[in-house]
Formats: C-alpha cells, sequence, structure tokens
C-alpha cells in the first residue's frame, strides 16, 4: 500500500482538477444561455425536467446541461462522402484533449503538510511550467485546422482558416505579454510565481501580477480571447454568417468542439488567476507570521495581518481552506467576466482582427517587455 | 521537483475521457444515411463548384510570420528567467536580437504582408 500512496496523490489532484474543470464546463453553459436570456429579455433554457415522486423539478434549467449531452451522444454521426473520414474523425478528439490538459500546471492551493509529508496542490509542477501550457495549448490549433480541411465543406475550410491564423498571430503576443512577468518573478513555475505574489508592495497592496504589470494583464486577456475564437474574436464562427470549422459535425463530434471551447474559458480563467490575480493567496494572509493571543504569548504561524494593525491568527488548515477557496472565487469570477465580454461586445471584422493582433499588440508587448527590464534592472 | 509522469498519467486519462465521448457519439444514435444528407452543407443547395478551393496566399505567410516571431519568443523564455543575473550586459544583448527582429516587422509592415483589407 505504500509504495502506491505517491500515485493514490496524484489521481487524487487530476480528480480535483477535472471536478474544478469539467465541472465548470455544465454550469457555464448554462449560466450563459440563462444570462444571455437575461440580457436580451426571453426566459432562457427551463424545459429540461426532473420527475421525482410525481413532482417536475425545472430548477431554473440547471439539468440542460445533463440533457445536452444525453441530446448529443445519442444523435446520429454523420459524416459527408467528401469528407477525409479518418482526418474529420481525429479532428474533435485532438481538439478536445489539449483542453483537459491544460489546467494541470494551474496550482489551486498552497502546499499543505498531512502526516508529515508536504503535498502540492498543483497536478504537474515543472521549471518549465508556462512554457507547458503553451506548448499543449498550441496542439489545439491542428484540431481546428483539420476540422475545416478535412470535412470537404467551404463554410468549414473558410473557418478553419480563419481559426488557425487568428490563434497562431495571437499566440506570439500571448507569450510576449507574460514575458514581462517572468522578468518580475524570475521563475516560469506557476506556484513559486503565486508565492512570489504573496508580498506586499509599500506595506499594503499585493504584488499581484495585474498591479506590477498592466499592460500586459490586457494584453494577455484579450489574446487569451482571441486564441479561444470568442467574441469579440469569433470570426471563426461567425455563427450568423458562416457558421465555422464545425459546419459538418453532428452530434457527440459537434460537442467535443463545444466542450474544448468551455474547458477553455476555465483554463483561462485559471491562468489569468494564476499568474495576474495572485492564485490562491488572499491579501494580507500570510505564513510564519508572529501573533500574540490573549495570554500575552507569541505563536508563529498562518493568519492574517492588516495594514491597519490588526491580526487575526486562522491555523494553517483553516488560511489553506480560505486559500483554495479565494481561487475558486477568482476562478468562476474570471468565467462570468468572459461570459459578459461574449454578451457585451460586437465582432470584430477580420482585417480589424489581424491589425490588432499584429500591428497593436505586438509591438506594444515588445514595448512592455524592454520597459520593464530596464526598471527591473534600475531599481 | 519535477512531475512529467504525473503529466504522463494526465495525458492518458485525457485520451480516455475523449476517446470514450468519441466512441459514444459514433456508437450510439441512429444510422439512417441518405444520399441528400451526405452532401456537405451547401445552405440547401446542390454544390456546383470543387469543395476544396485555393487558400488566399496571406494565410501561408501569417504561417512562416508565426514561426518567425514565436522562436523570438522561446529565445526570450530562457533569458527572461536567468534576466536578474545576467544584468545589463544580458539586457543590451537582447536588444540588439529583439532590434533585428522589429527591423523584420517593420519590413513587413511596409511590404504590406500585414494588410488585410
Amino acid at each position: 500500500m505504500e509504495a502506491y500512496t505517491p500515485y493514490l496523490w496524484d489521481l487524487g489532484r487530476i480528480a480535483f482538477m477535472f471536478a474544478i474543470c469539467l465541472g465548470l464546463a455544465g454550469p457555464l453553459t448554462w449560466a450563459e444561455r440563462r444570462q444571455s436570456a437575461m440580457i436580451q429579455d426571453r426566459i432562457g433554457p427551463n424545459r429540461a425536467a426532473l420527475t421525482l415522486f410525481g413532482r417536475e423539478i425545472r430548477a431554473f434549467g440547471l439539468f440542460h446541461p445533463i440533457a445536452d449531452v444525453i441530446k448529443l451522444i445519442t444523435k446520429e454521426d454523420t459524416i459527408n462522402i467528401h469528407a477525409d473520414r479518418f482526418l474529420y474523425n481525429v479532428a474533435p478528439f485532438i481538439a478536445l484533449f489539449p483542453a483537459l490538459m491544460t489546467f494541470a500546471v494551474v496550482p489551486f492551493g498552497p502546499d499543505i503538510t498531512v502526516g508529515g509529508e508536504v503535498h502540492r496542490l498543483q497536478v504537474a509542477r515543472m521549471d518549465a511550467g508556462i512554457l507547458v501550457v503553451f506548448a499543449i495549448s498550441s496542439i489545439a490549433v491542428f484540431g481546428v485546422t483539420l476540422a475545416g480541411y478535412a470535412s470537404a465543406s467551404k463554410f468549414a475550410l473558410l473557418g478553419g482558416l480563419r481559426a488557425s491564423a487568428q490563434m497562431i498571430s495571437y499566440e506570439v503576443t500571448m507569450g510576449l505579454s507574460v514575458l514581462g512577468l517572468v522578468l518580475i518573478f524570475g521563475t516560469l513555475e506557476p506556484s513559486a510565481m503565486v508565492v512570489a505574489q504573496g508580498e506586499l508592495i509599500g506595506g499594503w497592496l499585493p504584488r499581484w501580477g495585474v498591479f506590477v504589470q498592466p499592460l500586459s494583464f490586457i494584453i494577455f486577456f484579450t489574446a487569451a480571447i482571441a486564441e479561444n475564437k470568442r467574441i469579440p474574436f469569433d470570426m471563426a464562427e461567425g455563427e450568423s454568417e458562416i457558421v465555422g470549422y464545425f459546419v459538418e459535425y453532428s452530434g457527440m463530434k459537434f460537442g467535443m468542439f463545444f466542450m474544448a471551447e468551455y474547458i477553455e474559458i476555465t483554463v483561462v480563467a485559471g491562468l489569468l488567476t494564476t499568474l495576474f490575480f495572485g492564485g490562491w493567496q488572499v491579501p494580507y494572509l500570510m505564513d510564519g507570521v508572529e501573533f500574540v493571543n490573549a495570554a500575552g504569548t507569541t505563536i508563529v504561524g498562518t493568519g492574517f495581518h492588516f495594514p491597519w494593525g490588526g491580526q487575526l491568527y486562522t491555523g494553517e488548515w483553516v488560511g489553506a481552506g480560505l486559500r483554495v477557496g479565494a481561487f475558486l472565487f477568482k476562478l468562476i469570477f474570471l468565467c462570468w467576466l468572459q461570459l459578459m465580454l461574449r454578451w457585451t461586445l460586437p465582432r470584430f471584422r477580420y482585417d480589424q482582427v489581424m491589425t490588432l493582433g499584429w500591428r497593436r499588440l505586438l509591438p506594444l508587448s515588445l514595448a512592455n517587455l524592454v520597459l520593464t527590464a530596464a526598471v527591473v534592472l534600475l531599481i | 521537483m519535477h512531475s512529467y509522469g504525473t503529466l504522463l498519467i494526465l495525458l492518458i486519462i485525457a485520451l480516455g475521457i475523449a476517446g470514450l465521448l468519441h466512441t459514444l457519439g459514433t456508437v450510439l444514435g441512429p444510422k439512417a444515411r441518405n444520399p441528400l444528407k451526405d452532401q456537405p452543407f451547401e445552405c440547401g443547395q446542390i454544390a456546383k463548384r470543387p469543395l476544396r478551393q485555393r487558400i488566399s496566399v496571406k494565410f501561408y505567410v501569417v504561417a512562416l510570420l508565426f514561426i518567425l516571431f514565436d522562436m523570438e519568443v522561446v529565445f526570450l523564455y530562457p533569458w527572461a528567467v536567468v534576466f536578474k543575473d545576467l544584468g545589463w550586459l544580458g539586457f543590451w544583448s537582447m536588444i540588439t536580437f529583439t532590434s533585428v527582429l522589429v527591423l523584420g516587422l517593420v519590413y513587413v509592415w511596409k511590404k504590406g504582408a500585414l494588410d488585410w483589407e
């Protein structure tokens, strides 16, 4: 049994990660539909019902994601006669599995000590963390391109081409925008970055990425949405015009592209949280600081040290719980922000997207990099 | 600490989930083919022109530019990690390297490779 314990911890972490990214994907589709209905003064999905003991439970349409999956799986899987069968079948597969893997480097809590052993609350910890994210997520471009090419449909080809050109354009900008943070924190490892973000600037402002690199945050967020092909960058789909690279897909194979998109929303939110919003850090909650208790003795541990002088001892476990909670709160808030963006912004034209990517954001992120480097050396 | 082993376990699980959904989607569901359903989507008409059309050369140019600039980013990453140890020497070396690529960007910009209008 002893020998298997590390693997059990690994499986536990992976299970927790899937609980976050798959568990959020369903409610996100519900939230998106429900919220858009509210914005457009409609009722939205409310028909899926569960009958229990003769009573019909609708729960504001919360069963819709489950009903959707069952429906998608049991639909006919069509394939047109001109399509390349092998590539057509492999494309949704290539689109989905990288999305399931990218969340691995995001730490969802601090290291905890159980039975004298230190365990990380992060699926995979590697020195090259951020690079691994970019390496895995760029595989998804192949899924989209192949789907467009193999479908043998004009609309799918057009959508696939637009999607691939847009994704690779913004990948450059995305990579450059993170570099400013790497310069400041001196590491590529997400959990080390989160630990570094626990410090305070001037004794009161958390050293979060968004405060030390605000421009980089805006560029990264824009590029990440473009990478995920969501409104205002949804030329690849443009639901009212060309439908996109998955126009020929039906049933669960379409569902896999759809799922990948919603998992990527969670992944983008996770990366933003980790890089720019202090990951699991709660402001002023610190480790290894001194507390004076009621009896007048000093103890060292985890707790709040407020800049205005107050202090509150929480202990390691409550502290860890608060931090995981803070991570989930930031994650869900950033997911919601992406849904809000989708329903408040109009779509760009394709030339505007390419101009924004190559002529605005790329020079801007290069300038940001050089400026950050100079400032880091001068301080 | 490197957890590439965990990443491998995760890869197998992710492939398993994607494979399971793919297989379920293929196996379940009716199989009612007919000649019209087998046609590619064309707004309700039978396709007349060839389905695999020529692709605008601009997409190839973007792909070439992507390789160039992504290479640059990859070179910048290790530099950024050890940046504080390198000091001003590292700063000026990378300025030289980056300005060559900025010149390249200015060149393709002026040549109109980034024009999509």
